[in-house]
């Protein structure tokens, strides 16, 4: 290519009306486009399939109330089956080939990091919907996930008070396991505890049963593990099998947010420990209208609702508020508004957008599992993503868009 | 000393959970020469035999150790009747044939179940001590089943008629042709047990794992490569493969984590086919089954 769309859109628009039936496709058809990008298939559809039920619900609201501008908002839904080349390829199709307003997209730490510079380089506003390690400094992106200072740093103290202060990490072994990992060595350290080891698993592993046995030599009072995806579940029942839930209990950075209490058996799941944003159990009328809405529109067997779900439909809303907000859905008008401290009120509670990392505050609950069910132990309302804002800051300058930890804590100058 | 006996468990399942993986294609691939790269979708069909019969409400016990190796058996001899029986003797082409079956396999349990990970079948016994330490209990029921299997092939190909035949046929079968044997018919038998077998392994490692439509992809890789270390003997070969390659990612598992075991895993195949390019039973055991 010769020149760049963006330099051809630059300067057909300077030719201004002769050119505006041929480069004004997406402004000028009436829908609004929103793209999502998530795994309905393959090991992670664990988590992807609650995530697109939410987000077409989402979308519904928003059409059912009018649509947004007096304009339809149209979904395109993707499906990568938990391959990343296949996000790649949807990304480009979306911001390139839909024309797409907003791209929702991404549940991996690896998916979002495969597409948000392409994103970025083709100026397509960019929601992140999912819990991860924290960060992304990234004008273009909106990360409304929770992030470790939200959850980790409360679920550790909480386990340790409870179980004792010798801790064995067990993580899946890319991007997201290895930093959420630096961080719970951080968080036990701070609160005067001690790992007594870490260990990490590709993503297809099924056989857990030497880690059990090094757990069994180890002696920890606890293990936490930040396991992700389908194969990694066998950890939890292989676990359990060995009787040794009853003897070393667990908490977990991502059990729960694919319902894995639902693919265990009760009394393997029993006394497992987990800090999100959102439980099913969080205590207001938005929450239980919500719930009901959802049952009446899936039936009495409707996926559990998750952080991940929950958050697709808040990340949606949030986005939709800030395109009322700013009377387009062009995207620098939207980041404004979105920056300007943007509230949306949700199921999850009060999810308002901060300026300096587009990360959310937000409030965050710990949970204890018993028989399948998460019923909530503490809460915390409106907590900030305090791990980001060490190293980002948006407001003094916006001309960023970089993952800061991907090579992990220490060289991002965390201790 | 509880420590020793604990690993040693763990390295002994290991173990012969290769040996469970690998066996049904040990007989379909070592035996038969036909690349079966729907090896992995035959374990995953067993494991869905045994999701779908549990919650239909039949005994776990039941499902895996009958069920499953009876559905897949045959579907096995339903596939050799329609796709591999024109195929004897072409491996290049039943390596293409296979890949696509398996690729059909995975996308009919896909549509029908859906691509979730669908199961809620746990492992049906409890822990058993072992000093300080404790296993499951169904870890040990899956290493004598695994023993009582390779045993079960060795006396059927040992002792049985049915075994000398399918042993003459897979030697020689134009010889076997004129003595009067039906070799199609062998054939048909063959690849029908080879595929019970991959069925009662799937149904056997479901509640250990968990099922989805792609879990074959985790199984396949790990069964050629023990088989084609094995060599020629398929029983002898399998069992040497196992103990070789699956010691090997045990212990290296245990010190190092499981990414490491998978590397030793495979390392060792490496250097083991530069160095005995016809497998262990080419060299050793050579007399064997």
């Amino acid at each position: 290519m010769t020149f760049s769309r963006r330099s051809f859109l630059a300067g057909s628009s300077a030719l201004a009306l002769s050119s505006a039936p041929i480069i004004g496709r997406a402004q000028g058809s009436d829908k609004i486009i929103f793209a999502s990008i998530l795994d309905l298939s393959g090991g992670l559809d664990i988590y992807g399939a609650p995530m697109a039920e939410t987000t077409k619900m989402a979308i519904d609201d928003i059409n059912a109330a009018g649509g947004l501008l007096g304009r339809e908002v149209e979904l395109k839904l993707y499906d990568a089956q938990s391959t990343i080349q296949f996000y790649t390829q949807y990304a480009t199709q979306a911001a390139a080939g839909d024309r797409a307003h907003t791209v929702h997209a991404g549940i991996t730490s690896a998916s979002r990091e495969a597409i948000r510079p392409t994103l970025a380089r083709f100026k397509t506003l960019y929601f992140y919907n999912t819990q991860y390690e924290g960060g992304v400094c990234d004008y273009n992106c909106f990360c409304t996930g929770s992030t470790p200072a939200q959850t980790v740093a409360k679920v550790v103290p909480y386990a340790m008070n409870k179980w004792g202060k010798k801790v064995y990490i067990v993580a899946a072994d890319y991007n997201y396991g290895q930093i959420t990992a630096q961080w719970m060595q951080k968080f036990v350290a701070e609160n005067g505890g001690e790992t007594l080891d870490v260990e990490f698993f590709p993503l297809d592993v099924t056989n857990f049963g030497p880690t059990i046995n090094k757990i069994q030599t180890a002696k920890p009072d606890f293990v936490i593990s930040a396991l992700v995806g389908g194969a990694h579940v066998s950890f939890y029942r292989q676990y359990a099998a060995a009787g040794m839930m009853k003897e070393i209990p667990i908490a977990s950075t991502t059990f729960g947010v694919g319902n894995e209490q639902k693919l265990i058996s009760a009394e393997e799941g029993d006394g497992i420990i987990a800090s999100y944003s959102y439980f099913e159990g969080a205590d207001n009328a938005v929450n239980t209208e919500f719930l009901q809405r959802l049952e009446a529109r899936l039936g009495a067997d409707r996926p559990v609702m998750n952080e991940l779900a929950v958050r697709s439909y808040e990340g949606a809303m949030l986005w939709a508020e800030a395109v009322k907000m700013a009377g387009t859905p062009d995207r620098d008008p939207v980041i404004e508004a979105l920056r300007s401290g943007l509230t949306y009120n949700g199921p999850s509670g009060a999810v308002t957008i901060d300026a300096q990392t587009n990360h959310c505050n937000m409030n965050v609950y710990i949970s204890e599992l018993k028989d399948q069910t998460w019923n909530i132990v503490e809460s915390f309302t409106d907590q900030p993503p305090a791990d980001t804002q060490l190293v980002c800051d948006l407001v003094a300058n916006p001309d960023q868009s970089t993952f800061l930890f991907e090579n992990g804590l220490a060289a991002a100058g965390i201790e | 000393m509880d420590l020793v006996v604990a690993v040693l468990f763990q390295l002994i399942y290991v173990i012969a959970n290769l040996a469970l993986i690998s066996l049904g294609l040990a007989i379909i691939f070592g035996m038969m020469r036909v690349i079966n790269l729907a090896h992995g979708e035959f374990l995953m069909l067993g494991g869905y035999t045994v999701v779908v019969a549990t919650n239909m409400g039949i005994n776990i016990w039941v499902s895996m150790l009958i069920l499953a190796p009876l559905v897949v058996g045959i579907i096995g001899v339903i596939v050799e009747r329609l796709l591999i029986r024109w195929l004897y003797g072409r491996m290049v082409d039943t390596l293409l044939a296979t890949w696509g079956l398996s690729l059909l396999l995975v996308g009919i349990v896909t549509s029908i179940f859906g691509a979730s990970t669908a199961t809620t079948v746990s492992p049906p016994l409890g822990a058993v001590r072992i000093g300080a330490y404790s296993a499951s209990g169904y870890e040990l029921f899956l290493i004598l089943i695994t023993i009582a299997l390779l045993v079960a092939v060795w006396m059927t190909l040992r002792f049985t008629k049915l075994g000398l035949l399918a042993r003459g046929t897979m030697q020689n079968a134009e010889m076997a042709s004129s003595l009067g044997v039906s070799t199609s018919r062998i054939y048909m038998i063959t690849f029908g047990l080879g595929a019970a077998v991959s069925g009662l392994a799937g149904g056997l490692l479901a509640p250990m794992t968990g099922v989805l439509p792609t879990i074959g992809a985790t199984y396949i890789a790990k069964a050629f490569i023990t088989v084609i270390s094995g060599g020629a003997s398929i029983l002898a070969g399998t069992a040497a493969g196992s103990v070789l390659l699956g010691g090997i990612n045990g212990i290296f598992s245990f010190i190092a984590g499981s990414t490491f075991g998978e590397i030793a895993l495979l390392l060792a195949a490496i250097i083991l086919l530069r160095l005995m390019p016809r497998g262990i039973t080419g060299r050793f055991f050579r007399k064997s089954l």
